[in-house]
């Protein structure tokens, strides 16, 4: 395209392409993508700090008698948020190809695995509420602080995909050709999906390495 | 205000007139409150962070009374305390970055050649957070409240024992919510130049500035965090009692002091960096060539966005870590240099090599570079570990970083507000007035932060009210003060140009420089959509070259006018191949609504209403979500069966 060109032009312009051609990433992918990006800065500057604050402390981690923390717990909770990313995929797909019924049932599915993380995230936070808090150390501290943070972002997530189900409900809101939002609410919720694992290495097992 | 309008031979009358009426602003209340256009809320970056400016200046005035003569008591300690906490984080937060994102909402769009930024609703956004964080913060020093441990807020004197009150409390909220707003903008900035140049505008043709502002984008996306982090803990600790900086329950004092300095050294780059920026923008037009080794400083401005995450020790060579750790941060911080000095050597090489057109713009270029290298080179020597600890927390400090702040930033900024003052007001500035300015703020600047090299090394640290008279630091304490009024007198002559231009300025054409980026294709001030034609873009410095300029003429295609709604072009991220047209969105009030929920929440957690932070937690979640629920059904997409 030479930009002073005549029928040719018109016919090849963007506007008569976008139709017909796979077009590069939008807007949104990269704003959604730069968002995580900097949101994942701020995790990393959180475990930072918690290996910072371990290694100054000295030997006996966790401190004053708390104990190793249990871990089938934590492990039955990344058995029920790590696959919740699966019924996202299949979503999202089904949706490109115009299927809302994949759409619903998809997103039905994780808000369901999402509601049990953090159900059981409150269980474990009732049990240890009674040993230990927020305020008794630095452990408990960090404790509460990254687990509260990471939860806080699920229920971040859950919100979108439950805002993203509430407009599939309306006939049209999405379809084979605007499923954008699906999109980046994926990307977000993929994000604390991985995010998890981090935590749980960091929080659960690095204490009995 | 509009004076004059660029012919564009391009777009036919109807175009035009379709163009006016989907992208014009009848001008009401409303109106005002709802506008998405990047130049209005670049214009409000503008003078709300100058008017921010003016407060600090006017802080750091009552500062140097205050100091003028051995143990004054124009203030209290206590008063002291909060006005150089305030000068610094109003200089550093609410003026020097706003400052040069309001430059880059202005002129991004304007030098890619697109209508609007990537996300107008999120750029106004990120104004309405930017302008409540300002006063929201501002408004405690009446009160006696404001922050009054300096800008960097150390613990465990920030904590709540050794510092109880709001103060410190306004600190960490204030910062996260202001952080908002530049992580917004920061991302806006970025997906801008990735996806929104004008056709053409590959990598190798972007203007320095749009670079320079991308690099920052990235630095504020990695950097910010940190600064959040800590702030967020500090507020835990302080409010409700968790142990993040007490050493007593296991914490770390230093814990702060490294997630301060690994936001706060990117932080330098980030204001000066954008600055910079302008220096590589302003040069062209009054040396009558393109900047020399573009490539070079491209890779400078890169390199200098990575290596300054791996110097922020060099702020900490007192604090007793391992000496092996200060041999890694002193070269870290002995390598940056390099890319730094690239950058002014091509710039004297530009000007040596150019035919120089003295103007009040280039004469504050050439007050940068002698401003910036003294700057510099103090720089330097507080990269040796040892010398640092000589004079850390010394005046020696406080002369290098307004060195480096106002010759690396203050400058450039004058120098970009004489510069496009013609296109962001339609009017020329007044030149001999302009020059006054100059040399008064030049002179002043000197004159005030020079002899603070010399009473710092004597001894005198920085922070302190008053101080006695036998040490001898009292006459060239005088002299400072002086030159700190000489300072004001220079500014106060900037502000009234401003105003004169304004008022009084002869209509300005719509290319007063002969300059060589895009924005000067627009009419002075640019019409709401820009460009009637999108152009074609085919070198660097596109308005020194025909066939960019024939692009818009007579045979330009309709996917580059796109006049049949809001929209503007999606191009490729490397090349900038045209990909489509995008609807852009309406003005609308939902920004400002979210911005002030979030202005009452972080005011109830300040004062521990928890219950009113709740229902404003709620009511940032509803409009986001009404924000983005999606506009009424494709029609294409109602025909498939689900």
């Amino acid at each position: 395209m030479t930009g002073h060109g005549g029928v040719v032009a018109a016919a090849t312009g963007a506007e008569a392409l976008s139709t017909e051609l796979p077009v590069g990433r939008s807007t949104g992918w990269w704003g959604m993508v730069m968002f995580v990006a900097t949101e994942a800065t701020l995790f990393a500057c959180l475990l930072g700090s918690y290996f910072y604050l371990r290694f100054q402390y000295g030997p006996q981690w966790p401190p004053n008698g708390i104990g190793d923390p249990e871990l089938l717990k934590p492990l039955v909770m990344t058995a029920v948020l790590l696959p919740s990313s699966l019924p996202v995929v299949w979503a999202e797909h089904g949706i490109r190809q115009g299927q809302r019924w994949r759409l619903r049932c998809g997103l039905a599915a994780t808000m369901v695995l999402g509601a049990t993380f953090l159900a059981l995230q409150a269980t474990e936070y009732a049990e240890k509420l009674k040993h230990f808090t927020m305020t008794t150390d630095v452990y408990g501290s960090l404790f509460y602080l990254i687990t509260g943070f990471h939860g806080l972002h699920v229920l971040v997530g859950l919100t979108m995909i439950g805002w993203l189900l509430a407009t599939s409900l309306r006939g049209g809101s999405f379809g084979a050709h605007r499923h954008e939002r699906v999109r980046n609410a994926a990307i977000y919720w993929h994000f604390v999906d991985l995010v998890w694992i981090a935590i749980l290495f960091t929080i659960y097992l690095s204490p009995r390495l | 205000m509009s004076t004059t309008t660029t012919p564009s031979p391009g777009a036919s009358r109807e175009d035009l007139a379709r163009l006016a009426e989907h992208w014009g602003e009848r001008p009401s209340l409303r109106a005002w409150f709802a506008t998405v256009d990047h130049k209005r809320i670049g214009r409000r970056y503008l003078v709300t962070a100058g008017f921010f400016f003016v407060l600090a200046g006017l802080n750091a005035l009552v500062m140097r009374t205050q100091l003028a003569r051995p143990e004054a008591g124009v203030v209290s300690p206590q008063e002291y305390n909060q006005l150089f906490s305030m000068h610094g984080i109003a200089m550093i937060f609410l003026f020097a970055t706003p400052m040069l994102f309001g430059f880059g909402n202005f002129l991004v769009p304007l030098m890619i050649g697109s209508r609007d930024m990537a996300f107008p609703r999120l750029n106004a956004f990120g104004y309405w957070v930017f302008l409540f964080a300002g006063l929201f913060m501002w408004a405690s020093l009446p009160f006696g409240a404001a922050p009054n441990n300096g800008w960097f807020a150390y613990v465990p004197l920030s904590g709540e024992q050794n510092n109880p009150g709001l103060h410190m409390d306004v600190y960490a909220l204030g910062l996260l919510f202001l952080g908002i707003s530049t992580t917004a903008a920061a991302i806006n900035f970025i997906v801008t130049a990735l996806k929104l140049r004008a056709p053409g505008m590959s990598l190798n043709r972007v203007p320095l500035f749009v670079w320079a502002i991308v690099a920052t984008a990235f630095m504020v996306i990695f950097a910010l965090p940190a600064l959040n982090l800590d702030n967020a803990m500090l507020f835990l600790d302080r409010r409700f009692g968790t142990h993040f900086f007490d050493p007593a329950a296991g914490g770390n004092v230093l814990l702060w002091q490294h997630l301060f300095w690994i936001f706060g050294h990117p932080d330098v780059y980030i204001i000066v960096m954008p600055a910079l920026g302008i220096v590589s923008a302003v040069l062209p037009a009054f040396t009558r060539r393109g900047v020399v080794g573009y490539p070079l400083i491209v890779l400078s401005i890169v390199a200098i966005a990575i290596i300054s995450f791996g110097v922020w020790v060099h702020h900490m060579f007192a604090t007793g870590l391992p000496q092996l750790s200060y041999s890694f941060f002193s070269a870290a911080s002995t390598v940056i240099t390099i890319p730094s000095g690239l950058q002014i050597f091509a710039w004297l090489a530009t000007m040596l090599l150019g035919r120089l057109v003295i103007r009040v713009p280039l004469l504050f270029v050439i007050g940068f570079v002698v401003t910036f290298v003294l700057g510099g080179f103090t720089g330097v020597m507080f990269a040796l570990t040892a010398f640092d600890q000589q004079v850390t927390d010394s005046y020696f400090v406080v002369a290098h970083f307004h060195y480096v702040l106002i010759g690396g930033a203050v400058f450039p900024m004058l120098a970009g507000i004489y510069y496009w003052l013609p296109k962001i007001t339609g009017r020329m500035y007044h030149e001999r007035l302009g020059r006054w300015a100059f040399w008064l703020v030049f002179a002043g600047m000197h004159v005030t932060f020079f002899p603070m090299h010399l009473y710092g090394l004597f001894g005198m640290p920085r922070r302190v009210y008053t101080y006695r008279s036998e040490p001898g630091w009292a006459g060239w304490n005088l002299v400072s003060t002086v030159g700190s009024y000489l300072l004001a007198v220079g500014l106060l002559l900037v502000l009234v140009g401003v105003v004169h231009a304004v008022r009084r300025g002869r209509p300005a054409p719509a290319d007063p420089w002969d300059g060589d980026s895009l924005e000067w294709s627009t009419a002075s001030p640019p019409e709401p959509h820009n460009f009637p034609v999108l152009p074609r873009v085919h070198s660097l410095h596109p308005m020194w070259d025909e066939r960019t300029a024939e692009s818009v003429g007579p045979g330009a295609t309709s996917d580059r006018i796109l006049s049949e709604g809001r929209h503007t072009l999606f191009t490729s991220e490397l090349d900038a191949h045209p990909e489509r047209a995008v609807q852009m969105p309406e003005p609308t009030l939902k920004p400002l609504v979210l911005a002030a929920a979030l202005l009452l929440f972080f005011t109830s957690m300040l004062f521990a209403w928890y219950p009113v932070a709740a229902v404003a937690a709620l009511t940032v979640a509803a409009t986001i979500a009404v924000w983005l629920w999606p506009p009424r059904p494709l029609e294409q997409d109602l025909k498939v069966v689900p």
